[in-house]
């Protein structure tokens, strides 16, 4: 089973690399200059955010203790968006890493607003909460919308909404390797946000400091999702759909389920760009699109698919 | 031993407990009782630590409980609350488990692993060690909470309504459960629970603190507070309390 997992993943990196309007074996282009240059960066973009967003998923998903959460429907990506769009005004000429800080902030303000109207939302049907987040999301994306139509910036804000890799190219998204030490962090912060998933009282009388991990791993997804906004936009589901899958196979320890759910995320996002390149080949579909037209189906089976779980061991 | 001198305690702005004074001492069950909205549950959650008093104050084994730091809290106690807001899916073993963090912060252990299977083992829950809690009835879920607080190895364990949804045979279990920890002979804890059962407080309780409106309205040893005229007092209606074929039982009156 993991070897076969493992050659689809090698299988799916291949394909990434092989797959683009210039053919590699022509020998009109210099090959090795153009995986450098574009299909490497690519790839390794679409593996970066989606094992980001994924562990993303989970973080918000033990913390709320709602399963059908996601950083896209808590208001985070569209907090991110009012970031950048602050700092562009205000600072035009801002380093990348700049404007990151603020989305990142921006993002962390917004999440932690969601997490105060959680509070206030009935616990009995857990389908409310993910509405409300929708709403949430809604209003904090109507605003950024607004700023971005008055100030004349709607084209920086289509770029941070529809999450797409073909124009990823070496030096525009290396930033997303902070994914890669946020899952670090993450992997070292496991068992108190497993513990933040037994609910608050549980925690606290564990004599976990609960503020302090909840800032944590919230401010963990807010940096995640900003990144994803920055460098290829946001891509709605992939938080939502990949953890419960796991979550449903292997149960909820996240230490033990970490390095699956960011190489499933990450797996699910390069498939998803893969096929995008494909589908109208030469041309290509954003790969949020494709996810969000995956995802919306997959989200539907979660939502009522049998609530009974086995429990792999392996 | 669990001292509240002049507790006061308010949720919202509103006062709930209103200048309690009590002396638990330590060992045995203590079943709290009294009408909805009478304030147990905050109570517990006040000698849990979660929530702060705003007038007066607790003392476990003579510290201020509320100044204890966070983690030397949960060593001495620990908390069953009622709200799972959703079923984890954690195995038995890992949420068990879960329950000696306090005690490794991360790095568990042999002393650890034994104290896990021990609880597993006292609790029944050896056969299903490896399953999901999401896949549990509802009273195993409860076993496998109460085994948690074992694991926890405090000695003092707080359980708020721990038979609210059990059927009888379950609830039957996990107060026979909570006596063996109670009168554990290598480590007997003080236990205090709340409950709505009145015949099972007036079977397995050794005392029992009657609250109403958010004051004490009695407290003492089972038989002192078990009394038809404090029941139907405490509750506004008509009750007895019977002995049937050797257990007591509470009657409408």
């Amino acid at each position: 089973m993991r070897l076969l997992l493992a050659l689809f993943f090698a299988l799916l990196i291949g394909a990434s690399l092989g797959i683009g309007v210039a053919d590699l074996s022509s020998g009109d282009t210099d090959a090795g200059l153009l995986l450098a240059i574009s299909r490497w960066p690519r790839t390794a973009a679409a593996l970066l955010a989606g094992a980001g967003l994924a562990l993303a998923g989970v973080v918000v998903q033990l913390t709320v203790q709602n399963r059908l959460v996601e950083p896209g429907l808590t208001g985070t990506p569209e907090a991110a968006m009012i970031g950048l769009l602050g700092i562009t005004l205000l600072a035009p000429g801002a380093s990348i890493l700049l404007k990151m800080s603020a989305a990142a902030a921006a993002a962390l303000a917004g999440t932690l607003g969601f997490l105060a109207l959680a509070r206030h939302v009935p616990r009995r049907d857990p389908v409310l909460l993910p509405l409300v987040g929708l709403v949430y999301g809604g209003i904090l994306g109507a605003a950024a919308h607004w700023g971005a139509w008055v100030t004349d910036l709607m084209q920086y804000l289509g770029t941070w909404t529809a999450g797409e890799f073909s124009g990823v190219l070496r030096g525009r998204y290396e930033l997303l390797w902070i994914v890669a030490a946020l899952g670090l962090l993450l992997w070292l912060a496991a068992d108190r946000i497993t513990i933040l998933g037994l609910g608050e009282a549980q925690a606290r009388s564990l004599g976990l400091d609960y503020r302090q991990t909840l800032v944590l791993g919230l401010g963990i997804v807010s940096v995640t999702v900003a990144v994803v906004v920055v460098t290829v936009g946001a891509l709605p589901f992939v938080g939502l759909v990949v953890p419960n899958i796991v979550s449903r196979l292997r149960g909820d320890n996240l230490r033990a389920n970490l390095g699956l759910i960011a190489l499933s995320g990450g797996g699910a996002v390069l498939a998803a760009d893969v096929i995008g390149r494909l589908v109208r080949f030469p041309y290509e579909i954003p790969a949020g699109t494709v996810f969000a037209v995956a995802g919306a189906g997959i989200f539907l089976w979660l939502l009522h698919a049998p609530r009974r779980v086995r429990v792999a061991h392996g | 031993m669990i001292e509240i001198e002049g507790l006061r305690v308010e949720r919202d702005g509103t006062p709930i407990l209103h200048d309690l004074s009590l002396a638990l001492p330590a060992g045995g069950i203590t079943a709290l009782i009294g009408p909805n909205g009478a304030g147990k549950s905050t109570l517990l959650l006040t000698l849990a630590g979660l929530i702060g008093p705003a007038a007066g104050r607790v003392r476990l084994d003579g510290d201020d409980l509320h100044a204890l730091r966070p983690q030397a809290r949960a060593l001495r106690l620990a908390f069953l609350g009622q709200d799972q807001a959703q079923v984890s899916r954690l195995t038995v073993r890992e949420m068990v488990g879960f329950g000696r963090w306090p005690h490794h912060r991360g790095r568990p252990g042999a002393v650890d692993r034994a104290a896990v299977a021990e609880a597993l083992e006292v609790f029944g829950l050896g056969a299903l060690a490896e399953r999901p809690v999401s896949s549990l009835s509802g009273g195993q879920r409860q076993r496998t909470q109460i085994a948690m607080a074992h694991a926890q190895a405090t000695p003092l364990v707080l359980l708020d309504e721990p038979l609210s949804a059990l059927d009888p045979r379950y609830a039957r279990e996990v107060m026979e459960a909570l006596v063996a920890m109670a009168h554990d002979p290598v480590t007997p804890r003080s236990v205090v629970v709340v409950l709505h059962d009145l015949g099972m407080a007036a079977r397995y309780a050794d005392r029992v603190v009657a609250m109403k409106h958010g004051r004490l309205a009695a407290a003492g040893p089972r038989r002192e507070v078990m009394r038809d005229a404090v029941l139907s007092d405490l509750f506004d209606t008509g009750l007895k309390l019977r002995e049937v074929e050797g257990a007591d039982v509470v009657l409408p009156a």
